[in-house]
């Protein structure tokens, strides 16, 4: 059982839904990112989600892509990114997992990414381009590594395909509300919470919901159907104003900010 | 790299695979298009009227086949092997893009889809993609570098006439590689009712398989032209190669034809060194880029790292996969090309023979003309004339610091 699988474990025995949020390693700082961590699992995040910078992200829309790319102008390395996390993660309530590339795996080794990722104490993976039947590898070594390899479902994913993806996915499922790329957004397709609740009759594994979630009408409306929310364009717009604001004022702002979420989450 | 070994032509397999090389690594939102995409592919290789529609827009619309064509001064002036070319110049359009757009606006007719979507590096995709577009009807549109916005006006004006939304793409290096992540991006969100109609051998499965497909024309005209012409088969034939489409489709045909050489040049840009060149396959390594597995160019982290060439038709920092496993069984040669060496192919080629060669077929003529000195006169180099050079007339001038 990973630390992703702990952690559900524990909410559902709580009868809570998680917070899952996201932030761009390295934007606009380590350091920041770090705070950030701490903070949002000082707030009770229940699993964070770090965005390794990639230089050609095909989901991400503009926020992230664009955080993406500050962080990589700075020069921002894997090796300093996980020596962050790995700063973090002794004291940090909650399991980190990344969301990275596999062009960014596969350049190391996928060996190797796992050997440093998890002695930087990162408990799984999102790997937006790693479809599930170019996974099989890769599934099997974080399998032996007890490592979360969280795959992805959409609503353009047929249910044949679904049925596939939750076999071999690990932690949690990450249910994308649109089709389409990160961001936030106004309004939600309202099929989401048929989609998530014919998904959950398939597995036993926690459903979380992504993309477009960034308020806490969004939160009601989707709570009921799924184990948890995915928070990621909001909080990253917020944190890149580091860069203007004082930093400790960001860190209060996006925490102050996950407690709304936690509050419509589980209030 | 461990021998693959003989390259074969059927590949590739049904994930995708050319060995090792291409597949799909793609966000999961986009597995269904292309599901739907390969199925309806699948269909239309099996149907005769899809090709017999294919063929008569080729003919007659196109105006193929293209010219097989001896550049007898040229040849002369080198004064080794002969050299002759397949002139893809000569296509509506003035490049082998057209073959291809015309193919995928037929499978996006067949599809039932309302809207086309593209991506361009030197414009002669995105000419090629309008054109199909306004030939059938289909709105469309088409995602440009800001750079090469401005390096290709010619053909950015002309997309316009055509009726294509051309939208400019300000993110990265604002070149052919964030062109395609913005149309991918778009293509999220739009892929209901939307076809990317991509315009190179890259990209996720079947992509790489359906441009080399539509782009095979080439390399089987050129061959039968040789047969009919020569009474044989060039010794060497040489493509340009940024994604690598026009050479797929002129080496595909050739690939079980042992005896014949074929060489691929990419862009050599201002010399070896990182960012100075656009050649992945001399100089990168394997790794993941826009959905497929091939030679990319990537830093220690696998960030895909900058690239150059003057022909912005070029500038690309990965490329097909099937050109990867051709690499890898060691059928065809790679090499590069640079900057001022297809400057003087450029102009050798116009002074010669009264053609203005695109940038990118320059690279190509260059090579082609180093490697034919070095034969004999009987022997024959053909080279692939992607496409022709009116587009490039601006940046020539710029380069050559003329004012015209």
């Amino acid at each position: 059982m990973s630390a992703v699988d702990r952690a559900f474990e524990t909410l559902r025995s709580q009868n809570k839904k998680a917070l899952v949020p996201f932030v761009t390693a390295g934007d606009p700082s380590l350091e920041i990112t770090a705070a950030a961590l701490t903070e949002l699992g000082k707030r009770g995040a229940a699993v964070c989600e770090v965005g390794i910078p990639y230089s050609d992200p095909i989901a991400d829309g503009p926020v992230i892509q664009a955080s993406y790319t500050r962080a990589l102008d700075k020069k921002i390395k894997l090796k300093s990114i996980l020596e962050t996390i790995g700063s973090v993660t002794p004291n940090l309530p909650c399991p980190v997992v990344t969301m990275i590339s596999y062009a960014i795996i596969h350049r190391h080794g996928p060996e190797k990414y796992l050997d440093m990722a998890q002695a930087a104490g990162v408990s799984g993976a999102i790997v937006p381009d790693l479809l599930v039947e170019e996974s099989d590898a890769f599934a099997k070594l974080c399998q032996e590594r007890d490592f979360s390899l969280i795959q992805l479902v959409t609503p353009t994913t047929s249910k044949e395909r679904a049925k596939k993806i939750v076999e071999t996915s690990t932690g949690f499922i990450y249910y994308v509300s649109v089709a389409g790329i990160t961001g936030e957004r106004t309004e939600l397709p309202t099929n989401i919470v048929d989609n998530v609740k014919w998904l959950k009759s398939q597995t036993d594994l926690p459903i979380c919901i992504g993309f477009g979630i960034n308020k806490p009408e969004h939160v009601h409306m989707l709570k009921e159907a799924c184990d948890g929310v995915i928070v990621g364009s909001a909080i990253v717009r917020r944190l890149c104003e580091a860069e203007t604001k004082p930093q400790e004022q960001v860190i209060q702002e996006v925490g102050d900010y996950a407690d709304s979420l936690l509050e419509a989450l589980n209030g | 790299m461990e021998s693959l070994g003989t390259a074969s032509r059927n590949v590739p397999d049904p994930a995708g695979r050319f060995g090792p090389f291409g597949g799909r690594y793609v966000p999961e939102t986009l597995t269904q298009a292309l599901d739907q995409l390969t199925a309806e592919y699948e269909k239309a290789v099996k149907d005769p009227t899809f090709f017999e529609e294919l063929k008569g827009l080729l003919r007659d619309f196109v105006g193929r086949p293209s010219p097989f064509y001896h550049a007898q001064r040229l040849s002369q002036q080198v004064g080794g092997a002969q050299i002759w070319l397949k002139r893809e110049d000569t296509n509506h359009t003035g490049a082998h893009k057209i073959n291809n757009t015309l193919g995928q606006a037929l499978l996006t007719l067949r599809m039932g889809k309302k809207r086309v979507i593209a991506e361009t590096g030197a414009g002669q995709h995105g000419v090629a993609t309008a054109t199909a577009c306004a030939h059938f009807g289909i709105p469309c549109v088409v995602y440009m570098g800001e750079e090469d916005i401005r390096r290709q006006a010619p053909n950015v004006f002309s997309m316009k006439l055509l009726g294509a939304e051309v939208r400019p793409v300000t993110t990265g290096s604002r070149t052919l590689r964030d062109a395609i992540n913005e149309a991918m991006r778009d293509w999220m969100a739009s892929v209901e009712d939307t076809h990317y109609i991509l315009g190179s051998v890259v990209g996720p499965h079947p992509f790489p398989r359906i441009v080399r497909d539509f782009q095979a024309v080439i390399g089987e005209e050129a061959r039968q032209q040789s047969l009919d012409r020569l009474g044989k088969l060039p010794n060497k034939v040489v493509a340009c190669v940024g994604g690598g489409s026009n050479a797929a489709g002129m080496f595909y045909p050739f690939v079980e034809d042992k005896e014949v050489e074929l060489i691929g040049v990419e862009a050599g840009g201002r010399g070896p060194s990182a960012g100075d060149h656009a050649s992945p396959l001399t100089y990168g390594e394997p790794g993941v880029l826009h959905g497929s597995y091939s030679f990319v160019m990537q830093d220690e982290d696998g960030q895909t790292c900058d690239v150059h060439s003057m022909s912005a038709g070029l500038d690309y920092p990965g490329v097909g996969p099937e050109h990867s496993y051709w690499k890898a069984t060691g059928r065809v040669e790679y090499t590069c090309c640079e900057d001022d060496d297809a400057m003087k192919g450029f102009d050798a080629l116009a002074a010669a023979e009264g053609i203005l060669p695109a940038l990118e077929s320059s690279h190509a003529i260059s090579k082609a003309m180093e490697v034919a000195a070095k034969m004999p006169k009987d022997q024959v180099v053909l080279v692939c004339l992607s496409g022709r050079g009116d587009k490039d007339a601006a940046e020539i001038a710029r380069l050559k610091g003329v004012k015209y």
